[in-house]
Formats: C-alpha cells, sequence, structure tokens
C-alpha cells in the first residue's frame, strides 16, 4: 500500500520542455509567478490560460494530470471563494437577503481569485512534472551558486536533498517491512479511536528511526572512504549547458509579462 | 616484491571495550595478490579492514600504505584514494538515485575533470558488468547488482587496493557469485589487489593467500590450499572448511587417497572420478 506514493511527480518524456535546462525552468516558474499577480484584467487571465495550455499541449502532460494536483488543494480553493463572494464591501448588489450580501465586485474577485491560485497550482506543477527531482535539486544549487560567497552551504543543502530523495523508497520498503512484521506479532494498526491508532504507530516509528540512524551511520563511512570532504575543490561528471532552445523560452516567458502588462494598462 | 601495505605491530582497542580488537599484529600484503580473511565473529576482521584505508588508526604500531603513515592526517585522502572500501549492505553505500550519478561521486569529490569523470565512471561500470544499466534507479536493481554498482563506485577513484568487507553477506547466492567473480576479475585482470574479509570458505578458497583471525591476531597465513587441511585447528576456531575439503578428508579417512587440494567443486569432481576410474 506504501508504495503507491509517488514522489516529486515526475512523468519521464522527451518533449522540448522536458529537454529545457533545469535552472530555466526554475526562472520561469519564479516570472510566471510574478506575472500571476501582475495579471489586471480579464483578457491577462485568457493569455495565462493561453500560455499554460499551450506549454501543457507541448509537454504532452495531460489535462487532468493537472487537474488531479490540485484535489488536495480543493478546500482552499473554495475557501477563497467564499470568502471572497460574500465578505468584499461594495454598494452593487447581485443578491441581498438578511444579512446575506453578494455584490458584483465580489463575484468579480471571487473569480479572479480562484484562477490565480489554480494557475498558481498547475504552473509549479507543470515544473515537477517535466523536470526530475534530481534536475530541480541540480539547477536549484546552481542558480543558488552565488550564495557560497556568503558561506551558505549550497552544495551540502543539495546533496542532502539528493540522498534524502535516494532514501525515500528505502525507507517506505522498510516500513513496510516492520508493519507487516508488527501485524504477524498480533499489533492492530488499522482501527480504534485517533488517540488508538497513533500509539499503534509508535512501535513502528521507533524501529524506523533507529534503523534510519544506523544507516545514516554506515552511508556517512561509505562516503568517506570515497574522499567526500565537502563541496570544496568538487567537480561534476554532468555539466549544464543553455542552449537556443532556453533562450527562446526565456523570450516567449519575456513577451508573456509584456502581454499582461499591456492588456492590464489597456484595461482589457 | 615490495608490499603496498605494511602493518607493523597493531594494537586497537574499541572505546569502552574491555578486549583489544587487534592485539600486535603484524602483515604485508603484496600488490597484485587476492588476500582473503577469515575469522568467526568478533575476531577482529572488521578492524583490521578499517585499518588499511585510515577509517581507525592504531593505537600502538603503525600502518603504512603506498609508504604513507595512516596515523598522519595529512596522507587522509591520498590514502583513502589508494584503497577503496565496499561494505555490507549496499543499500546504505549508494549516495545518488541514478546509478552512474553515484558511480561519479568519488571522482568528484576528488575534482576530477568532467570529461575524465565521465570516461571512468563508463570504465568502472563496464569492468563489474553493470554498464548496460548505467540510467537505472539503484533501488530497483537486484543485491548483487548493487553490490557491484558499489564496487563501481570504489572503481572510479582508480584505487591500487580493493578492500572488501564482507560483502556478499546479505545477499543471496546468485549475487553472491556475481560479486566475487567481479572481484575476482578485477585481481586477476586489472592488477587490483583486493583483501575480502568474508564468511564463506568457498569464497575464502579462490584467493592466493588466506588469514585466518582469532581474537585480534592472525592465527593461521597461507594458500587456502594449506589452510584447509588444518580442519581440526579451524574447527576449534568456530570455522568449518570448504564443503569439498570436508568431502575428501572423509574420503580418505575411508580409504580413498584423494589430494587434499582440490577445492573448487570442479576439481574435486574431477578428483573423485580420477580416483574412482583407476
Amino acid at each position: 500500500m506504501l508504495k503507491d506514493i509517488t514522489l516529486g511527480q515526475y512523468f519521464p518524456g522527451d518533449t522540448p520542455v522536458h529537454r529545457l535546462d533545469p535552472r530555466t525552468k526554475l526562472i520561469l516558474t519564479f516570472v510566471y509567478i510574478v506575472a500571476v499577480f501582475l495579471v489586471g484584467s480579464w483578457g491577462g487571465y485568457g493569455l495565462v490560460i493561453a500560455a499554460l495550455a499551450a506549454v501543457t499541449a507541448v509537454s504532452r502532460i495531460r489535462p487532468k494530470a493537472l487537474l488531479r494536483g490540485m484535489k488536495p488543494l480543493i478546500f482552499i480553493i473554495i475557501f477563497t471563494a467564499v470568502l471572497n463572494l460574500f465578505f468584499t464591501p461594495g454598494e452593487d448588489y447581485l443578491f441581498r437577503w438578511r444579512f446575506i450580501k453578494i455584490t458584483y465586485t465580489g463575484v468579480d474577485r471571487a473569480i479572479s481569485m480562484v484562477l490565480r491560485v489554480m494557475l498558481l497550482v498547475s504552473g509549479t506543477f507543470l515544473l515537477t512534472y517535466t523536470t526530475s527531482p534530481l534536475a530541480i535539486t541540480d539547477g536549484l544549487e546552481r542558480l543558488l551558486s552565488p550564495l557560497k560567497k556568503l558561506h551558505v552551504p549550497v552544495y551540502e543543502f543539495s546533496l542532502m536533498m539528493c540522498i534524502a530523495l535516494r532514501f525515500i523508497p528505502l525507507l517506505i520498503e522498510e516500513t513496510d517491512r516492520i508493519m507487516s512484521a508488527q501485524k504477524a506479532r498480533g499489533a492492530d494498526l488499522e482501527t480504534g479511536t485517533l488517540p488508538e491508532r497513533a500509539r499503534a504507530l509508535l512501535p513502528l516509528l521507533i524501529p524506523l528511526f533507529v534503523s534510519s540512524f544506523r544507516r545514516a551511520d554506515e552511508l556517512a563511512l561509505a562516503m568517506e572512504c570515497r574522499c567526500y570532504n565537502g563541496g570544496e575543490g568538487r567537480t561534476r561528471m554532468k555539466q549544464l549547458h543553455m542552449a537556443w532552445q532556453d533562450g527562446a523560452a526565456f523570450l516567449l516567458g519575456a513577451l508573456l509579462v509584456a502581454g499582461i502588462l499591456l492588456l492590464r494598462r489597456l484595461g482589457i | 616484491m615490495n608490499p603496498f601495505i605494511r602493518i607493523e605491530n597493531i594494537s586497537y582497542t574499541y572505546p569502552d571495550a574491555g578486549q583489544p580488537a587487534l592485539d600486535g599484529l603484524s602483515l604485508e600484503i603484496i600488490p597484485g595478490s587476492f588476500v582473503a580473511v577469515l575469522g568467526a565473529n568478533g575476531s577482529g576482521k572488521s578492524t583490521l579492514a578499517k585499518h588499511l584505508n585510515a577509517i581507525l588508526t592504531p593505537d600502538a604500531g603503525r600502518v603504512l600504505v603506498d609508504g604513507m603513515d595512516t596515523a598522519d592526517e595529512q596522507n587522509l585522502l591520498p590514502i583513502r584514494r589508494r584503497v577503496g572500501m565496499v561494505f555490507q549492505n549496499p543499500d546504505n553505500q549508494i549516495v545518488a538515485n541514478v546509478v552512474e550519478d553515484d558511480v561519479a561521486f568519488a571522482p568528484e569529490n576528488l575534482g576530477v575533470e568532467p570529461a575524465q569523470i565521465r570516461r571512468r565512471v563508463d570504465e568502472a561500470l563496464r569492468q563489474v558488468g553493470m554498464y548496460e544499466y548505467r540510467l537505472h534507479a539503484p533501488h530497483l536493481l537486484s543485491g548483487g547488482q548493487k553490490q557491484r554498482v558499489a564496487i563501481a563506485g570504489v572503481l572510479a577513484m582508480e584505487p591500487q587496493v580493493l578492500v572488501l568487507d564482507e560483502p556478499t553477506a546479505m545477499l543471496d547466492p546468485r549475487g553472491r557469485r556475481e560479486v566475487i567473480a567481479a572481484a575476482e576479475t578485477l585481481c586477476r585482470q586489472r592488477g587490483i589487489t583486493v583483501v575480502l574479509i568474508t564468511h564463506h570458505m568457498e569464497e575464502a578458497a579462490r584467493a592466493d593467500r588466506l588469514l585466518v583471525m582469532d581474537r585480534g591476531r592472525i592465527v593461521m597465513d597461507g594458500a587456502p590450499r594449506d589452510v584447509f587441511t588444518r580442519g581440526q585447528a579451524l574447527r576449534a576456531l568456530g570455522l568449518d572448511v570448504p564443503e569439498t575439503t570436508a568431502l575428501i578428508q572423509r574420503l580418505n579417512a575411508a580409504g580413498m587417497a584423494l589430494p587434499a587440494d582440490a577445492l573448487s567443486p570442479e576439481d574435486c569432481a574431477a578428483a573423485i572420478e580420477e580416483a574412482l576410474c583407476h
């Protein structure tokens, strides 16, 4: 059952979007987030939706996958809608009954806020769907490398991320094994009240912790044996290269922002 | 030939342990040899292994690797580059979640040029027969395959010595054969010195030289065929002889005259056939 957890939600593929340098995708995702907040007109939303649809189509990600990613956020989306719908001050009433007031501005704002949240979420999902967790880590490390001058241990952070990703399947496997072992000895992990179930997890967590520490110990030893001595003076086998496609992607990103600002100025 | 590793009368006691784990041990290892170390649990064989690449340094005596004293901090990286070490559990030695990225870890640490790293990674993976798996995720490989990836990760440092500390203890028979075959090839064809710490007599039988340890000392040292003829003494140390040797000894006791040095199952079968047909 635990095997079903997919992490990073990466869909491997070989499309122009997949092939972009991870740094380009990270920067453009950031630009995209800013752009969504700059939108000030319905035309602007139309433009962002069109851009998102285009990228989704090029990367061959099924729109269904994007919507599925939205599921855990459904409450936040509904909450945002309700809050804006009922509590936007104004006099242009669309509907009024006792203390319940809905204004045109409220409807306007509710729709635009929901759109905004959904666009933000699907944009960032596109990044993780088309970029492997390792590539994201790698890209982040290189983007943040100027911080090394301020003695921020950028390499160590990225190594930590990398090792964490590496050990997730192992720990899941181990949890499964311990669960079976405890169940075989009569442990009841699935029924009972919440506090009871929480207590039942203890015999699961303690062996898991102990073995994780042992693993960490052994891994540290193995790393030392392979001459690990910090990020200083390290080289990398895989170099990232920006190609003309990355330039083109940046240009499209700039066009998107310019378009949004123009539509905002024109009020379309 | 000059020994590559020279151990001079070392002793080591673990913090808060009463008994010393190593007790006045001396040893010389000739380059290109295949040395197996046998011993019961707690005989000090893993402790000895950890002294070979300066993970532990002796309380008394000294260890020289390629002429460098392991006690000198300055020598740490040059020694670890020359003496690679592989441990029991392959899962806890693999750092990255793509095979080739993991193998690149050591040369990256050493600051090797990117193109050179690529060459070393490909070569190391080919040497252990894992080149086709270079883009796989390690957790999807079998135990024997993972352990071979771990060996490749060490080979990418281009070491002169490969220390394997019970590399097959967690593997199934097939994985065990794969790993030992890979180590043997590296020794015979690439001239890498292999030090194999093991529990399995059959693995030890394939070495050039067999050391038997007991309570922190080397109590037997010789060619496997010579060591295994001392079945009585081995059993007294909590060890056994390979099944082939045990069979030959029992047949000889029953009146046959078989050579005691037929260690591999093939040699043993041939010797019995010879004796029966003539």
